[in-house]
């Protein structure tokens, strides 16, 4: 079955539909040479048709355990191949994955043009198909689609209702993370690191969670734009007003952002891939990142009592901020990687620390 | 973090010779190293015993150091320069062990110079396997068990220890060298008495087997803020138990989920910071087992490696110039990376493309060698392949391979069903082909992997391949439906299979495919995945709908190199294109490389403007040519690679640079030549064909024995041979029949005792000005690649020199030469015989270079586009002050079992060059350079045949006067008696014991003249030489070998060996010739 790849450019490329059906979606691609399951599962892509440069896909199949969250949520899935049969130690081919989650996937694409398109003219909109329309058709549907900008998405991917995780161990703080379309491994790591998890709906008021007595805030990750979500940054103002420790990671992180008086703005064609390298400013370190967005934090629009605490070496965009004199940090990457290296995972025991401390004795009179 | 400024001049160690194990990949590293280097404004002084590297050329370095890489040496060179530092890790194994032994004697300390990269306890660290893992244990992570020993004894505990089977490791050697597989009780001798003899410190780990594990390759690097980064990933196709240099590989990995890869990432991270190797390069192999994910550190090596030139061109970021760059103190984020210009080199490359990597290996070479890998490696090069998927690199890597008999004739010839499952479970040379023979006869890709250990997503790839040929074969070329066309395509099929499976020709299939618009595109190799414009045009072809080739309407001209490198054909004629390129680009061209070759520097993506990493083959050079529209394509550097395609490329409208494809022919085609030469009245050895054997018997007996034979069908001296008598030349071709039936043997009276002599030479095609004479050291018979040479000659009449001159000038302007040519010559009975004229660049230019001082392949090549050599300003033939010495370096300790004996057929791997005052001193250099050591006194032991014996005398007089005591069998004793010369006599192996070889086993013999006796003593010889061979006891086949020998006795004795700087010979300089860097 043949398929196609339209971009709202006018460009179509010609593949074959491993997995039937048609998506109206923003394009992505990602550099990412493994994971593949993580990123399919990852609720920040909701919205997205992603595109993997690496050409062979599915060579170690599925399994338990590499997902992100409970569903896939790409819109539709694009590689130069898909391995038909898995090896090594994944329970299911791909191809069934892909076929029981109902993902339009296109294969025998060169992806490697379709990147170079996106990347001279920036992220776009296009579809993905396996219908027979004229592609004329097709293009000028792609141009009536909305573009990510201003959309909600968040409230497409939170949770329900709120839900405890028990910490690995003997607990040493609580913490909530209010569930933008939060990864998994955020959650496990937090976990394994001795913490008693709330995971909060993304609409939860910042009182609710105060009450919960947590001793520090998780903002995650998620999709799409930041901008359109006042209600919530009005709640993470709140938040940062109490003087709760917080960390924001991606789309928390733009919301803290925010919250604090910064701007966000659209990337030409965002960061998805595990090689995005970040920049310490205090170290000069570098840490090679997994990252995922869209949208970035203008470094001018942060007011004075925040700090940029890293860049993109690549771009020079905000990779982390902290506020000066208060228990706030957060990261534009994934510390919590899955998939990705990593190099950033030590921040979730350094995040942990700020909240012992901040909870500890000592502290109380403050 | 920047550039250091407590330290001026940096001292950087070469690899020296080519040997398996360590090729041309190091020249690559090296002169990156000394490149940057030198930008950064360092003084940079280098030793390399190898003069065909580009490393060594004068301009890349400030001192450059042609000499042995042996501490004596190299100590005198740092008295005199007083180095500031010492980058040890550029140089390979032979870097590491030089400042090992530069460490260990005290000297490095004594020279105040700071080591670069890696301190001594993370080179030992790296080396040392116990040392090693038990680092590894501390830092928490997993090793095989092992143990270490000293002795046999010790080894059989261990081994009852571990169980069966058991890897054994020698610490400090090179490529594995020495090391195997104890399977059973019986071998455990053998083995272990092998590798305690390879190892330098009599040291062998002992190590539980993870044969059958999957095996993978991490090249790590490290700056000095400790920011890491893995550069590449790599996968064994061939799992553990093959050495990592004679599996195919694949980069990136394919088979592991990304916690089993990102874990094993952090793991890499750990090994490195525990090594301490505080900045650049490391190679971390690891081995995964299958179905459990278990996963055990196997080694780490604390350098640049041939891995690490293998990552650098898979993934467009160069190890070694990042290495150099870390090592004077910047940062990975400081340096920039070139291939997209504006990020840096603190990221990790993401690959859009599959690079496969097949080694290429000589085993037609070797006759008894085993042609079973193990962990001792044999390979001699290796191709790389880029494509759009494994599939597609797979078949290029094969195409560029280049074999004798190419796939898919290989794999008939491993197909017989009943040996193919040993083929498949015993690893081996071929059993690639084996996979392709039992997937094609109906085997399961599980029953493959459970014969092979490998991984099943490899063979259901290469299954995959199968299906499609099985397909193709059903239709023909008009009514092949596109989506196969497509399908096979991207299977990697090139037109040339595609036309047997379809019934057609070569190139209809071309003329189909592109009337079908399925031609490839051309992609940028970009480190990034497409994420940053490249401005770097390094090229591969895949299929696709959008090409970046982008190519410019600039002069340009296409360089074909040399492919993987092979005994015969290797660095040398990667200098040759490298130097075309810098003399092209120099001269307003743009220059177009096209090469497979990982190894080299003609490979490395800022030699030349445009760079495709492409197979060698008739196909993807003209789909380049087409695309490119160069103004020529050069094909007489690359050696029989490029010369090959010669003439298909004339033929499909290629202009051909330099000397026309048709005099390239007539030089090789003897009939023709014959003629010709007759004309000119120049000699010939007498020579005839026969087609069967009466008729060569015939022959022969016209010509006169001793004879050469070879199938006419060779180059290269390939399965050429010398008859001494009838029943030798009716043995011979008994096998050469079988080789090849219906086809003539080539006969040639064999000049015996005759001196050979190699002209090299540039023409322009109106005048010819001879570069360099070279006189083999050994006789007659030797191939020349296989020879010591000396230039200038030595024991040979200006009346002959000048007879050689005007033989070669006129033969070259009656060919019509325009760029390079050499002519063998011998001198035999007083005349003047010509034994081969190659009318193209031959091995030997480089070294002549260096004698001389010009730079023959940039002039050549301006000849090769229109300049004239008075225009250049060549218009005679260059002095030469000095006494330059080539001897050859030999793989034999790598083929156990075969005897390390010369003749018409090439063996050696590479050449070191000895530069002296005198031609003993020169020679002793040379000697050492190869890894020699020459006795100063003792015992010699002599025994020759009888046409040397006369020759022997005053051989034995000078090392009686040097006072070494003579050992000799009974005829030479009784021989060298009769002249007055005491000599001890010794038994042959047949006359009972103690005989020769027990002496030498004994170490009582510290030099040995051995001529080839013939007949029964065949065997003994053969003991000898392999025992020498093993006990690196300085073994002579030739009488003037002996001489030169004697002479470099004289010249150590003498004197402490002078060291000079290339720098300070003469050198001359020429119009448009100035340096490169």
């Amino acid at each position: 079955m043949s398929g196609r790849l339209i971009l709202e450019d006018g460009s179509v490329f010609h593949g074959e539909a491993l997995v039937e059906g048609s998506r109206f979606a923003e394009i992505v691609f990602n550099t990412s040479m493994t994971g593949y399951q993580e990123i399919l599962t990852d609720p920040s892509y909701r919205g997205q048709i992603v595109i993997m440069t690496q050409p062979h896909i599915g060579n170690y199949g599925a399994y338990d355990g590499a997902e992100e969250s409970h569903r896939v949520w790409v819109e539709g899935f694009v590689a130069r191949e898909f391995t038909g049969r898995r090896s090594g130690l994944g329970d299911v081919d791909l191809g069934v994955y892909l076929e029981t989650n109902g993902v339009p996937t296109l294969a025998g694409i060169d992806t490697r043009a379709a990147v170079r398109r996106l990347r001279e003219f920036g992220a776009m909109r296009g579809m993905i198909t396996s219908c027979d329309r004229p592609d004329a058709e097709l293009i000028e549907q792609v141009r009536r689609q909305p573009t990510m900008e201003g959309r909600a998405l968040v409230d497409e991917v939170t949770c329900e209702s709120p839900y405890d995780i028990e910490p690995e161990g003997e607990e040493k703080v609580r913490l909530a993370v209010y569930d933008f379309g939060v990864k998994q491994n955020i959650l496990r790591s937090l976990v394994r690191h001795g913490a008693r998890v709330t995971v909060l709906p993304a609409r939860t008021p910042a009182s609710d969670c105060l009450d919960l007595g947590v001793d520090g805030v998780v903002l995650s990750n998620g999709p799409g734009d930041p901008e359109p979500l006042h209600g919530i940054v009005r709640e993470v103002r709140e938040l940062v007003e109490a003087r709760v420790p917080t960390f924001g990671i991606c789309l928390g992180h733009q919301l803290l952002g925010l919250a604090l008086g910064g701007r966000t703005f659209k990337l030409k064609f965002g960061h998805h891939g595990g090689n995005q390298p970040v920049r310490d400013e205090e170290s000069g370190q570098v840490s090679i990142t997994s990252q995922n967005h869209g949208f970035a934090l203008s470094a001018e629009s942060l007011p004075e009592d925040c700090k940029v605490a890293a860049v993109n070496l690549n771009d020079g965009t905000v990779e982390a901020f902290k506020a000066v004199g208060r228990p706030i940090f957060s990261v534009q990457y994934h510390p919590e990687a899955a998939p990705g290296p990593h190099d950033a995972a030590r921040l979730f025991g350094e995040f942990l620390d700020v909240c012992v401390q901040e909870a500890g004795p000592g502290n109380e009179a403050l | 973090m920047a550039r250091r400024t407590d330290i001026e001049s940096i001292l950087i160690f070469g690899s020296g010779p080519i040997v398996i194990g360590q090729a041309c990949e190091f020249d690559y590293s090296g002169t990156q190293a000394c490149r940057v280097l030198r930008r950064e404004g360092y003084r940079v002084i280098l030793v390399n015993s190898n003069p065909a590297t580009i490393m060594t050329d004068p301009e890349f370095a400030d001192a450059t150091y042609v000499e042995p890489l042996v501490p004596a040496v190299v100590e005198r060179i740092i008295e005199r320069e007083r180095p500031d530092a010492l980058l040890p890790t550029v140089g390979g194994q032979t870097g590491i062990n030089l400042t090992l032994a530069l460490s260990e004697s005290g000297f490095l300390e004594k020279s105040g110079m700071k080591l670069l990269g890696a301190g001594i306890e993370a080179l030992r660290l790296g080396e040392d396997r116990q040392l090693f893992k038990r680092a590894m244990v501390k830092a928490g992570l997993e090793v095989p068990e092992s143990g270490t020993a000293k002795t046999l004894t010790e080894a059989r505990e261990i081994i009852d220890r571990l169980g069966f089977p058991v890897i054994v490791r020698p610490s400090f050697t090179l490529g594995g060298e020495g090391g195997g597989v104890v399977f059973n009780r019986d071998e455990i001798d053998d083995v272990v008495s092998r590798a305690l003899q390879s190892s330098p410190v009599s040291l062998i780990l002992l190590e539980q087997s993870v044969l059958g594990w999957k095996e993978f390759e991490l090249e790590v690097m490290r700056d000095v803020a400790d920011n890491a980064i893995v550069v590449c990933s790599v996968e064994n196709v061939d799992p553990m138990g093959v050495h990592t240099g004679d599996s195919i590989t694949v980069a990136p990995q394919q088979t592991l989920s990304d916690p089993e890869y990102q874990d094993m990432r952090d793991d890499s991270f750990t090994v490195i910071r525990t090594v301490g190797v505080a900045t650049g390069g490391s190679n971390i192999q690891f081995a995964v087992e299958p179905g459990t994910g278990r996963r055990v550190v196997i080694e780490m090596n604390p350098r640049v490696s041939r891995s690490s030139a293998l990552a650098s061109k898979a993934t467009g970021f160069p190890i070694a110039k990042i290495a150099a760059q870390l090592a004077v103190g910047y940062t990975l984020d400081e340096i920039a990376n070139d291939i997209t210009g504006k990020t840096f080199a603190a990221f990790e490359p993401t690959l859009d493309y599959t690079v496969v990597k097949i080694p290429r290996w000589a085993f037609e070479k070797f006759e008894r060698a085993d042609g079973t890998l193990g962990t001792s490696m044999k390979s001699v090069g290796e191709v790389m392949a880029i494509g759009g998927n494994f599939r597609e690199a797979l078949m290029k890597g094969l195409s560029g391979l280049e074999l004798e008999a190419a796939w898919p004739q290989q794999e008939e010839l491993v197909s017989d069903p009943v040996s193919l499952r040993r083929r498949l479970s015993t690893p081996n040379w071929q059993r690639l082909f084996a996979v392709f023979a039992a997937l094609r006869q109906g085997w399961t890709v599980e029953e493959v992997a459970g014969a092979s250990s490998i991984d099943p997503w490899f063979l259901r790839e290469i299954e995959s391949v199968v299906e499609c040929e099985a397909e193709l074969a059903c239709w023909d070329l008009d009514s092949v439906p596109d989506p196969l066309l497509r399908r096979a395509r991207l299977s990697g099929l090139g037109d040339q299979r595609l036309a047997s499976l379809l019934g057609s020709e070569e190139s209809q299939v071309s003329r189909e495919i592109t009337r079908r618009n399925l031609d490839r595109v051309f992609k940028r190799v970009d480190t990034c995945a497409a994420e940053f414009s490249a401005i770097t045009p390094y090229l591969y072809s895949t299929p696709g709908v959008e090409d970046e080739a982008l190519p410019t309407d600039r002069r340009k001209v296409m360089i074909l190199g040399s492919g993987p490198n092979r005994i015969g054909q290797g660095i040398e004629f990667d200098y040759c294109c490298v130097h075309a390129t810098f003399a092209l680009r120099r001269a307003g061209f743009e220059t177009i490389m096209v090469n497979c070759n990982p190894e080299t520097v003609s490979t490395d993506y800022d030699t030349s403007d445009r760079l495709y990493f492409e197979p060698l083959t008739l196909e993807h050079v003209m789909a380049i040519y087409r695309r490119e529209q160069p103004l020529g394509v050069i094909v007489q550097l690359g050696g029989q690679t490029p010369l090959k395609l010669a003439r298909s490329l004339e033929a499909a409208g290629v202009n051909i640079l330099g000397t026309s494809p048709e005099a390239i022919d007539l030089a090789e085609d003897r009939r023709r030549f014959g003629d010709l030469l007759a004309e000119e009245q120049i000699l010939l050895p007498a020579n005839g064909s026969a087609a069967s054997l009466d008729e060569a018997c015939q022959v022969a007996d016209e010509i006169g024995y001793p004879v050469v034979v070879r199938p006419s069908y060779v180059l290269g001296g390939r399965a050429m041979s010398i008859c001494y008598n009838q029943p030798t030349l009716l043995n011979y071709m008994r096998r050469a029949a079988d080789v090849s039936p219906g086809r003539p043997v080539l006969l040639d009276r064999f000049l015996e005792d005759a001196f050979e002599v190699d002209v090299d030479l540039v023409s322009d095609g109106r005048r010819a000005v001879v570069c360099g004479i070279m006189q083999h050291i050994e006789e007659a018979g030797i191939h020349s690649g296989d020879s010591a040479a000396v230039l200038p000659p030595y024991r040979v009449s200006e009346a002959d020199l000048d007879r050689m001159r005007d033989i070669a000038v006129r033969l070259a302007l009656r060919l019509g030469v325009v760029g390079l040519m050499n002519v063998q010559f011998a001198i035999y009975g007083g005349e003047v015989y010509v034994l081969e004229v190659n009318p193209r660049a031959s091995r030997t230019v480089p070294f002549i270079a260096k004698a001389v001082g010009l730079p023959l392949v940039q002039i050549a090549t301006r000849v090769m586009v229109g300049e004239t050599l008075d225009e250049i300003g060549l218009v005679s033939e260059p002095p030469v002050d000095r006494f330059f010495v080539k001897a050859p370096v030999f793989p034999f300790d790598r083929f156990h079992g075969v005897d390390p004996v010369l003749g018409p057929e090439m063996k050696s791997t590479g050449e070191v060059m000895g530069v002296g005052r005198s031609f003993g001193s020169a020679f002793a250099k040379a000697w050492l350079g190869a890894g020699h050591a020459l006795p100063d006194c003792g015992a010699a032991f002599l025994s020759v045949n009888d046409r040397d014996k006369k020759a022997l005398l005053r051989v034995a007089e000078r090392l009686r006067d040097l006072g070494f005591e003579l050992l000799c069998t009974a005829g030479t004793a009784a021989y060298l008696s009769s002249r007055g010369i005491e000599t001890r006599r010794v038994n042959k192996v047949a006359e009972g014991r103690p005989h020769v070889v027990d002496y030498l086993i004994n170490g009582e013999v510290g030099l040995i003249v051995n001529t080839p006796l013939g007949g029964e003593s065949y065997k003994d010889d053969m003991e000898i030489r392999t025992t020498a061979l093993k006990f690196d006891i300085p073994c002579v086949t030739t009488i003037s070998g002996a001489m030169a020998a004697v002479d470099a006795i004289e010249a150590l004795r003498e004197s402490l060996l002078q060291v000079t700087a290339l720098q300070n010979l003469a050198t001359r300089s020429l119009a448009g010739c100035e340096s490169e860097v």
